[in-house]
């Protein structure tokens, strides 16, 4: 610990244009606590954004992707800027904390050195100092996906995230993997959350009534602000649903101008959307509709050191796993937004002090299941990430796993953006497994799919993906496959991305009318049977000791 | 197997549909449904070509289950004795018969009608108002049919 900060401290200056909000001390990679929470105050209003930490309670290493593909008129735009072009566009040095923290460039050596981040107790710091700045003009917003995907998160249901969550007292949030715990649970968790669950686009799915509050007005710094929350649209699609049969979403645009009309009746002075609709849909709607002062926007886990400016409307893309907390203050006056200034702040668990009481809850959460959670399974030779559309190493370990435990030919795996990350030569823990894999829908299938089907499946999938009209999209990366090769044109329509389909074991074409055995795990669909994707995965990597995991082999065309 | 047009009369819950009936239009797979589609939305516009506009049509982008998508189509229209909607059609050009659903108004009706179709796949939803002027208006949108899964 000590010698990692002190190399943060230590290293050499460098010279570069700064994103506005960072210090020059930040450039030159003197990181203290101090630095990373400079920001010069602003106007009356001061929003703090936490999205997309998928229950990670303690720092963790996330590697940002490499491949992530805008089309259509997202093409080239943020968020689809990764590596080097993205250090470029925003000026960052290259091996410094920033380009750590925000690209997969140098990666593993820069994680060697920088360490982990995010820590919901080094988050509470933060939150605390800037609480302690500006008193009762801050408004602090969970964009949803908080509540699932670690292992005590899973066990608990949920209960872990929401009594550590109440520690930080969120003034509202929103929500997409918490709809997994099932309508009771959620309900149950709502009924006592202490803050208002928002989802203006929820509705009863028989009577069209809402089922959750929409919008939540909040007095701050003599201001009124509206936050309208928007849960993910496509939570019945993209994840299963008969847990939550009575529920309808989608995006329903209309109904968000609705709600800012109203709530600029109501005497509004900030409109707040805190959406979980991903970045190029939220960057749609805030072309579309009128009034929305900022756009809090979650569910891609797209992290930007600046706001994007659509027409008057800002939008805040704030990372997931914990890795960062966007402040925007606000100057508002007269019903308008005068001036604003934006900072992501990220959490290096390495110089940010954890809260003495966060970490307390944390540990008492942990400890019945800390020995558990770091037993070692086995080594990895490669590092191990999960985001990118096409595949992730770890991934590929998945589908190995699948292939070997399961006797199939073909693996598929969901294209979740969630999942942290191993770094080459580390051991491969239990935690490290739960990290990709904890839902609760974990059953790893294995049955017969025709050549037909398996094309079917892809090309849907690349359509939720790759849908020139982000609407249309479904959010996730593409779906994973092990024991298959195939070519993807993203710039082809529905249907007719996919070809070249190949059986790796035999090297010959899939064919149409062939029934071949696939496993897979995530099923949507009810009543799905086999054992839970961790164990399938545990179990691999310790008959395996050391794992080197199979490339999946994607060609991609039309990027 | 009951037929889905019972269910989706009974579903009909039109504000102010005097009438809803479904649309008995024969058609074979594929390209013979989009020649039904066409001859069908002829035959109610007699011949005229409708124009985009006052008339809307409401539904998901994605469909969370193609077996109940709910739509609300809705005509701005004065619905006056001299200026009212006669009828709306409801045509799914992708379905294996592209006939769901027409309503029809009188005057001092609401012109708004809501109801859940079944779409077989990913396909346009056509929908076309006849004003008692003989004007023809028309809106259509896409509603994507998908398998799930795999997002997050």
């Amino acid at each position: 610990m000590t010698s990692r900060r002190d190399f943060l401290q230590i290293a050499a200056a460098t010279a570069a244009l700064v994103p506005t909000g960072w210090t020059r001390a930040f450039a030159q990679q003197r990181l203290t606590q101090d630095d990373l929470l400079a920001f010069e105050p602003m106007g009356n209003v001061t929003l703090v954004h936490l999205t997309d930490i998928h229950a990670q309670l303690r720092p963790v290493l996330f590697r940002e992707p490499s491949t992530n593909l805008g089309v259509g008129e997202a093409r080239g735009l943020v968020p689809h800027v990764t590596g080097r072009a993205y250090l470029d566009l925003y000026g960052i040095p290259g091996g410094s904390p920033l380009a750590y923290a925000l690209t997969p460039e140098d990666y593993v050596a820069l994680a060697r050195s920088y360490g982990r981040m995010g820590g919901l107790d080094r988050i509470a710091t933060v939150l605390d100092a800037i609480r302690a700045e500006r008193g009762d003009r801050v408004l602090f917003l969970d964009g949803g996906d908080t509540w699932q995907n670690s292992y005590t998160s899973m066990l608990t249901k949920g209960q872990d995230m929401v009594d550590c969550m109440a520690l930080l007292k969120p003034d509202a949030m929103t929500g997409h993997w918490e709809f997994t715990l099932g309508t009771d649970r959620v309900k149950e968790i709502v009924d006592g959350l202490g803050c208002p669950f928002l989802g203006q686009n929820v509705r009863d799915a028989e009577w069209n009534e809402p089922a959750f509050e929409a919008t939540r007005m909040f007095e701050r710094g003599g201001a009124k602000v509206a936050v309208i929350g928007q849960a993910f649209p496509y939570t019945p699609i993209a994840n299963p649903r008969w847990m939550i049969p009575n529920w309808s979403f989608g995006i329903r645009e209309e109904d968000v101008q609705g709600s800012v009309d109203k709530a600029r009746k109501d005497g509004a002075d900030l409109v707040v959307l805190l959406s979980h609709n991903g970045f190029d849909v939220d960057r749609k709607l805030a072309a579309r509709v009128k009034g929305i002062d900022v756009v809090l926007t979650g569910h891609t886990h797209d992290a930007l050191p600046q706001a994007v400016t659509v027409g008057n409307t800002l939008l805040i893309a704030s990372g997931s796993h914990g890795k960062f907390l966007t402040r925007v203050d606000l100057d508002v006056r007269d019903g308008a937004v005068k001036g604003f200034r934006s900072k992501l702040i990220p959490i290096f668990s390495d110089v940010i002090a954890p809260q003495r009481a966060m970490a307390a809850k944390i540990q008492a959460i942990r400890e019945p299941h800390e020995a558990m959670l770091r037993e070692e399974l086995g080594r990895t030779e490669g590092l191990l990430y999960r985001r990118g559309n096409f595949n992730g190493t770890l991934d590929d370990l998945i589908c190995d796993a699948l292939l070997a435990e399961r006797e199939a030919e073909i693996a598929l795996s969901p294209g979740f953006r969630w999942g942290t990350t191993v770094l080459p030569g580390q051991p491969i823990t239990r935690e490290d497994v739960y990290n990709a894999t904890a839902i609760t829908y974990p059953a790893a299938y294995r049955m017969p799919m025709t050549g037909a089907r398996l094309k079917e499946v892809l090309e849907d999938v690349a359509d939720n993906l790759f849908n020139a009209d982000p609407y249309y999209q479904q959010g996730g990366d593409m779906v994973r496959v092990g024991g298959v090769s195939y070519a993807i044109d993203v710039a082809r329509p529905a249907g007719s991305r996919i070809s070249d389909l190949t059986l790796l074991r035999t090297g010959k074409p899939i064919e149409a009318g062939t029934t071949y055995t696939a496993a897979g795990w995530a099923s949507v669909n009810e009543g799905t049977e086999g054992p839970p994707i961790w164990d399938v995965v545990a179990a691999h990597i310790q008959r395996k000791g050391t794992v080197n995991p199979t490339p999946a082999q994607v060609t991609v065309r039309g990027a | 197997m009951t037929s889905p047009f019972n269910r989706r009369q009974a579903l009909a819950l039109g504000t102010g549909a005097v009438a809803a009936a479904a649309l008995g239009l024969r058609a074979g797979p594929a390209l013979a449904a989009k020649a039904a589609t066409d001859e069908a939305i002829k035959a109610f516009t007699r011949g005229r070509e409708p124009v985009r506009g006052k008339v809307k049509l409401e539904l998901p982008e994605i469909a969370e289950n193609g077996n109940t998508v709910p739509m609300t189509v809705s005509v701005d229209a004065p619905m006056t004795k001299d200026s009212f909607v006669e009828e709306v059609m409801i045509v799914a050009e992708g379905n294996p018969n592209p006939g769901v659903i027409s309503f029809h108004f009188t005057p001092s009706s609401v012109a708004e009608a809501n109801t859940r179709i079944r779409l077989a796949e990913t396909q346009n939803v056509i929908a076309v108002a006849r004003m008692n002027d003989g004007s023809v208006f028309s809106d259509v949108k896409q509603v994507k049919v998908t398998i799930g899964g795999c997002g997050g």
